[in-house]
């Protein structure tokens, strides 16, 4: 099948406009009679399950989690970006644009880029008016701050909270609509496959999670929310239950899998402490706002600090490198994410790492400290004030602005961060790879869409902070409830779909048949010693920097060690009853098959792009050199073994924006 | 470290359950908890017995998936977190932890320690929300100036996760901190002025419903919360439920 990205003729700015005013609508009486099924409840898939209601359609809604409420959305910390120009620095619809696809390192589709842009201005209003507590300043108007990447301060943000303000507003807008009896809510339920019915995506099979019973759910349309697979590492910032299951299983379906190997790499989360580390924490990349990132300038302060005889205030200041304002004057601390991380990671293998593992950069707050501190001396008149007092002052505007996170530092680290400089490391953290689709959201799966961080669209190659929450409520605000119409249109005749066909039967079967080996299996090790060994290979081999023989190493590795996980995974418990190992076992499974199309992704990029870094492919100081023949999208078609996947190419057209070498210098 | 753990097993919600011991030995002060309870269920596993359920997610304090009664208090015996932000350093070489489910009639056991909170989502649909379409028309997000310190008291009460440690914690369990909480983000702001009477009438009429107990001010949600939501969030609701029934 030859790879259709439906956008719509005209110029740039006009397409969404005009491309609204043509498609296809439902009149509301007819979307009385129309089933949508969302599966996942973060803010895209939250947001569109409540949009869609709204509008008249039947939703049924999936989450694995015991609310809606829980999904891992709520974690993102920092802020969501839009183009409101409210700081009256400068900023622009265009400028958004550039920004998220500059950013992207160029891999990311133009007009889904700049449909984004546009609406982003929306996405804050609407909250507004659902009562998310953004911050404000003191005139009582929405206050912005800074993110990397950019030149201007365009996210908003809930303290460190903004994930979870947000998607309580989408949760919300989702109550009411359960309340209306418009969304019927399957909690602790779990999608296992996607049913297509000549040759349109027609329901789902769901495992209800508490009962262990299999469950067929018809509808007109089908609709992946389910996030990210950052956990395909193992250690990552996403929740534990995060997984791929939803997008893997439509991709087996006919769903073609785009850009597997972008990962985000994020560069500021705590580092890890031991082999018992079940997950990883972020700390937000607003605190690079104020945080200035160094290692010691010299290997023997590194020693001294490691021993302990050395503490990392003493350090005088001409012996830091702050090396992200070393290399980088223009952006500084605030260079895009896969920038910074890289950053870190080569002065780490350099030796500079602070921490017992070698894996720890500071960031310090010193001199913010001093600069708010002195500012509020002046505010409060207060004349003369005392280094003591400065300091005081100065950490009082910085707990208003991140209290939480220094809290949840201190709680895990055990320092306090008020005192000595945060240490921190990349962790994976989001991914920019997912489900191809096209300008409508729709996978190559006819009725079945993608949105949100499941899907390819909007990041390119490495996504700008505070993006991620704007292109999930995008999706699901604004853009999949127009696009989705469009298709439903043709479905106003088709009735109910029922699910006594030989379609669903054969789904069913199959879901059946793999849960009855996982409990049957009397095997040797636990999917826990799987998942941790897929994450290794997939760290070492397919993490911040990769090469061709690491990536073919890794092929075969993840290879055998499936086969290996086929043959002798043990789950304890049988298929009748509340089993997260089960649970867990397909999910890690499924894990297993993207981990290998992932390094071979990996492997045929024969460039660096964003997070996706290749070795062999560096400029002269150690940049990523992106490669002309390579501005394409790699979309996957599924055949079998990961090996077999063939790979189809959407060329990437830059009409309004120059492909130029990415420079935060 | 070496522990003595003491375990509420139930298998599912028609068992009675009770308390099982285990040993667990070489736990490090920087584990979290539910690391710690990992390496459980992983000896578990691999000595063929059936590991202990518990809820958790985010593992960052945020999506209030984790419960867990830890030594007669939600969240265990640290402050302002949840179970799965605590850690091993609060315990010495040798204790034995209690470990049981958040306990109260409207929570009912799913398995071990996990506990059926649909109850707080019932609530939540009977008015947690302001009733506003999605249509990319709403007013400016700017024309609706509101005070810093409003925006602030409604942030802190929203920040609510949802846990029900307060439920827990409480005696009567009583709902009331966490029904407040949602009840005052609005009341707070000029957009939840619309509603506000329907609004905090119906969301008491269900909490009741579902058989939460009442406030008798004992104040232990408030020291519990992993969160820190105030008890004003209580008076708060109180006075909006006056002012809607008069």
């Amino acid at each position: 099948m030859a790879l259709d990205s439906k956008v719509p003729q005209g110029p740039l700015k006009e397409k969404w406009t005009e491309y609204k005013n043509h498609i296809n609508l439902v009149n509301p009486a007819n979307k009385r009679h129309i089933d949508v099924i969302v599966v996942g409840t973060g803010l895209a898939g939250g947001s569109a399950a409540a949009t869609l209601a709204e509008l008249g359609y039947n939703v049924k809604a999936f989450a694995y989690q015991d609310s809606p409420r829980r999904a891992h959305s709520i974690a993102a910390q920092g802020g969501i970006n839009a183009a409101k120009n409210y700081q009256g620095d400068g900023d622009s619809t265009y400028r958004l644009f550039y920004d998220t696809v500059k950013g992207g390192d160029y891999r990311s589709r133009e007009s889904n880029v700049y449909r984004l842009a546009e609406v982003s201005a929306n996405i804050i209003d609407q909250c507004v008016a659902q009562g998310v507590p953004f911050a404000r300043d003191y005139g009582g108007l929405l206050d912005n701050r800074s993110f990397g990447g950019v030149l201007v301060s365009r996210t908003f943000y809930a303290k460190g909270q903004t994930g979870q303000q947000l998607l309580l507003g989408a949760y919300s807008a989702m109550n009411r609509q359960i309340a209306r009896g418009k969304i019927e809510m399957f909690n602790r339920h779990e999608m296992l496959d996607v049913v297509v019915v000549d040759g349109k995506a027609r329901g789902i099979i769901a495992r209800n999670l508490v009962t262990g019973e299999i469950e067929r759910h018809s509808a007109h349309a089908v609709v992946i929310a389910s996030g990210g697979y950052g956990n395909v590492y193992f250690l990552s910032t996403n929740a534990m239950g995060s997984n791929v299951t939803a997008g893997w299983k439509v991709h087996k379906k006919g769903a073609y899998f785009a850009n597997p190997c972008y990962t985000q790499i994020h560069p500021t989360c705590i580092p890890r402490s031991g082999d018992y580390q079940s997950k990883l924490t972020l700390m937000s990349e607003s605190l690079r706002n104020d945080g200035r990132i160094w290692v010691p300038k010299h290997l023997k302060d590194v020693e001294a600090i490691k021993a302990g005889t050395l503490k990392p205030m003493q350090l005088k200041e001409e012996d830091r490198d702050y090396y992200l304002e070393r290399r980088y004057p223009a952006f500084g601390n605030l260079v895009p994410r896969d920038v910074a991380s890289r950053a870190a990671k080569e002065r780490c293998d350099a030796g500079y790492g602070v921490n017992a593992t070698g894996e720890a950069v500071y960031l310090d707050f010193a001199a913010s400290f001093v600069r708010y501190g002195t500012e509020q001396a002046k505010i409060h008149n207060i004349v003369n004030p005392s280094e003591a007092k400065i300091k005081e002052l100065g950490q009082e505007i910085v707990r208003a602005k991140y209290g939480n996170l220094f809290q949840m530092y201190e709680k895990i680290v055990d320092e306090n961060p008020y005192e000595t400089p945060m240490m921190i490391y990349p962790a994976v953290h989001y991914t920019m790879g997912g489900v191809w689709v096209d300008y409508n959201l729709m996978t190559t799966i006819p009725g079945c869409y993608a949105i949100g961080e499941a899907n390819f669209s909007d990041h390119g190659a490495n996504r700008l902070g505070a993006s991620a929450l704007m292109q999930g409520l995008a999706d699901g605000y604004f853009v999949l409830p127009y696009t989705i119409g469009d298709y439903l249109a043709d479905d106003i005749r088709t009735g109910k779909i029922s699910t006594d066909t030989p379609e669903f039967e054969a789904a069913e079967k199959e879901v059946s048949e793999r849960i009855q080996f996982f409990v049957n299996n009397k095997g040797t090790h636990s999917v826990d010693y799987y998942h941790k060994k897929l994450g290794k290979i997939m760290w070492d081999k397919c993490g911040m920097s990769r090469n061709a023989e690491g990536l073919k190493t890794a092929i075969e590795d993840i290879s055998a060690l499936r086969k290996d996980f086929w043959e002798n995974v043990i789950v304890p418990g049988n298929d009748h009853e509340y089993n997260e190992q089960l649970a867990k076992a397909g999910r890690v499974a499924d894990f297993l098959e993207l981990g290998e199309l992932f390094a071979k992704d990996a492997l045929v990029r024969e460039e660096s792009a964003g997070g996706h870094f290749r070795e062999e492919y560096q400029t002269p100081d150690g940049e990523a050199k992106r490669i002309k023949e390579f501005q394409f999208v790699s979309a996957w078609e599924y055949k079998g073994e990961p090996k077999d996947a063939v790979l189809h190419k959407e060329a990437l057209v830059y009409e309004n924006i120059e492909v130029k070498e990415r420079s935060y210098k | 470290m070496n522990l003595t753990l003491k375990i509420w097993r139930q298998v599912d919600a028609n068992d009675k359950g009770k308390m099982v011991d285990y040993k667990i030995a070489e736990i490090s002060g920087s584990m979290s908890f539910l690391e710690m309870m990992d390496v459980l269920n992983e000896q578990l596993v691999n000595a063929g017995e059936q590991p202990v359920a518990f809820d958790h997610d985010c593992r960052e304090g945020i999506c209030g998936m984790c419960s867990m009664y830890i030594n007669g208090e939600a969240h265990g015996p640290d402050r302002g977190v949840t179970t799965c932000q605590l850690h091993m350093r609060m315990f010495k070489d040798g204790d034995t932890i209690t470990i049981e489910p958040f306990r109260a009639a409207s929570f009912p056991v799913i398995k071990d320690l996990v506990v059926d909170r649909s109850a707080f989502d019932r609530i939540q649909h009977a008015g947690g929300y302001i009733s506003v379409n999605t249509s990319g028309n709403t007013q400016d997000a700017n024309s609706i100036p509101i005070s810093k310190h409003a925006a602030d008291e409604a942030m802190d009460a929203a920040t609510c996760i949802g846990c029900g440690a307060c439920v827990a914690s409480c005696k009567n369990s009583s709902a009331m901190l966490f029904v407040g909480a949602k009840v005052s983000q609005y009341a707070l702001l000029p957009q939840g002025q619309v509603e506000a009477a329907d609004r905090v009438k119906n969301m008491v009429a269900q909490m009741d419903l579902e058989g939460f107990g009442n406030c008798t001010n004992t104040g232990a949600c408030e020291v519990e919360c992993p969160k820190g939501i105030s008890l004003d969030n209580i008076a708060r609701m109180n006075r909006e439920l006056m002012k809607a029934s008069v």
